[in-house]
């Protein structure tokens, strides 16, 4: 299954490293990668393809949520449909 | 195909803006529950409800993980309580409460459909099954009723009427010591629908299939921020930009009802394009209009605003949706929105207003607290006013309001929660007591007559 990790908050060194990494673990592959920063704020969007992963979306979900509290960012998996839906006719 | 910027602006409508979805509503139909009598029915009806709902609120959640959008409330309608209890009236306490109880134990926060269809005319058994919705709402704290007195089809049962404005004075006595919240969970209708998911209102019609999934949108924030952006466009501009912002809130709520369905064994029914706004800051209808340039909601030019917005959030929000229904439209209830709060404790709203706005917007006059001293006639001549808007125009009204006990103008009622607090609002002194004893049925408009 595709999904979008977008991972936002103030800039720092070694967000990306932090994120990889941290979805390698889960056997969560990452197909496209791309930032932004706009000031100080920092927007990092992955897709990646969920489908090796042991792990369901909701838990990885979660394990997101908590990994993004520990190093002060926000980090959000979402299955791609709900972008799909509301930004396509 | 979508690009960052999409993406992030989902993520900014999801964490600043309370873009989600406001109820996953499973429509579960009673009839084959009804047994040789109120004990084995009440039984059956629960039975039913528990095995039918059983994986709702966690199927919501994990949909909620999986698309990371919030999904409010997780609710259940049932068919008209009045006709699964028909044979033994009198009993129907005892299924409202068995309600109630698979209502805690599923763990959702409102089962609607304590209700009875009047319209036309008020069967004996219907007549004892509403006297029991006092006892039942002052009983039991998640089940919700409503009553339909009138359609654009039938006329307005004007007996009905009477007998709901008594109503609404016995309910608010017997939960006084909770500012009358009894009345919260108590709605009348005319022009009721048999798909709305959304609370108190709520029912599954008898002409609905077995068990049915029906989502209700949200997302007042997200309106309101769009229209930020453009602060001197004119309205046409304006009305485009709630049209595609109310595509984008219902093409998500679309999704999740789909796949709610699919998991719950259940039919796809509606999606409600609603506004629904809550006391939260930035979750409000009322700031929506003043964003397009009222002063403050309740003044001259708030009907007009309304019916762009309404019209608006109607046609982006069909574009959107295989299939929409409920009552669709934008939301005013007094109570549940922090900028008709503000508002009427400034006392720049008045009930007159907000009777003109229910003409052009998608309900009625909804959680608004009256001073508890209002006659019960004064209550019924409030309703009949509403059905007759609604019988004209052809469209859904409700009256939703609550006697504050022991309270009068200027005092405050409080119910906390997605109910809010409301100032107690004036209403009218003139008696209309002989208008409403005369009962009958206020007969159909002539331009109902299409067949």
């Amino acid at each position: 299954m595709r999904a979008v990790v977008t991972v936002t908050g103030t800039d720092r060194r070694g967000i990306i490293a932090k994120v990889s990494c941290f979805l390698a673990e889960r056997n969560v592959n990452i197909e496209d990668i791309s930032q932004t920063i706009l000031g100080d704020k920092f927007a990092m969007i992955m897709m990646v393809d969920t489908s090796e992963s042991k792990m369901d979306i909701a838990q990885l979900s979660k394990d997101c949520e908590e990994m993004g509290r520990s190093i002060g960012m926000s980090v959000r998996i979402q299955h791609e449909d709900i972008f799909n839906v509301m930004h396509n006719v | 195909m979508f690009n960052k910027f999409d993406v992030l602006e989902t993520i900014d409508m999801i964490e600043k803006e309370h873009l989600d979805i406001r109820t996953v509503t499973m429509g579960i139909s009673l009839l084959p529950c009804i047994r040789q009598n109120g004990e084995e029915t009440a039984s059956a009806v629960y039975d039913t409800v528990m095995k039918k709902a059983e994986n709702l609120v966690k199927t919501a959640e994990d949909l909620s993980a999986e698309y990371g959008i919030p999904i409010v409330n997780k609710r259940v309608s049932v068919t008209p309580v009045s006709l699964i209890t028909a044979a033994f009236p009198e009993k129907s306490v005892l299924v409202g409460r068995a309600l109630d109880r698979a209502a805690k134990e599923l763990g959702i926060d409102f089962l609607g459909g304590y209700s009875a269809l009047v319209h036309k005319g008020t069967a004996d058994y219907e007549e004892t099954f509403i006297r029991t919705i006092p006892e039942v709402l002052a009983s039991t704290s998640r089940l919700c009723s409503s009553v339909n007195v009138g359609s654009s089809k039938s006329g307005i049962n004007m007996d009905a009427v009477r007998q709901m404005g008594e109503t609404i004075v016995q309910t608010a006595n017997l939960t006084k010591d909770e500012d009358g919240k009894g009345c919260a969970k108590l709605v009348v209708f005319c022009n009721a629908v048999e798909d709305n998911p959304f609370m108190a209102g709520a029912f599954h019609g008898v002409g609905e299939a077995d068990t049915v999934i029906n989502v209700g949108v949200s997302g007042p924030g997200v309106v309101q921020h769009a229209l930020k952006f453009i602060p001197d466009a004119d309205l046409t501009t304006a009305a485009e930009t709630i049209k595609r912002t109310a595509f984008k809130i219902t093409r998500a709520g679309q999704l999740i009802a789909t796949q709610a369905a699919q998991r719950l064994n259940a039919r796809f029914g509606i999606v409600d394009l609603s506004l629904a706004p809550t006391p939260a800051r930035g979750d409000s209808v009322a700031h929506i209009l003043e964003e397009l340039g009222l002063e403050v909601v309740g003044g001259h030019g708030t009907t007009a605003c309304l019916a762009m917005l309404n019209d608006a959030v109607k046609k982006g929000g069909v574009m959107a949706s295989s299939r929409v229904g409920g009552l669709s439209g934008a939301f005013i209830p007094v109570s549940e929105d922090i900028g008709m709060i503000e508002s009427a404790e400034a006392g720049k709203i008045t009930l007159d207003k907000l009777e003109a706005m229910t003409c052009v917007c998608s309900v009625g006059l909804d959680m608004i607290a009256i001073p508890g001293d209002t006659p019960a006639t004064t209550i019924s001549a409030i309703i009949a006013d509403e059905a007759a808007i609604g019988m004209v125009n052809n469209k859904t009204t409700a009256v939703r309001v609550i006697p504050a006990v022991g309270k009068g103008v200027g005092d405050q009622v409080n119910f906390g929660g997605l109910l809010g607090r409301a100032p107690v609002m004036p209403v009218h002194t003139g008696d209309a007591g002989k208008f409403i004893r005369r009962g009958g049925l206020i007969p159909a408009p002539i331009h109902s007559f299409k067949n």
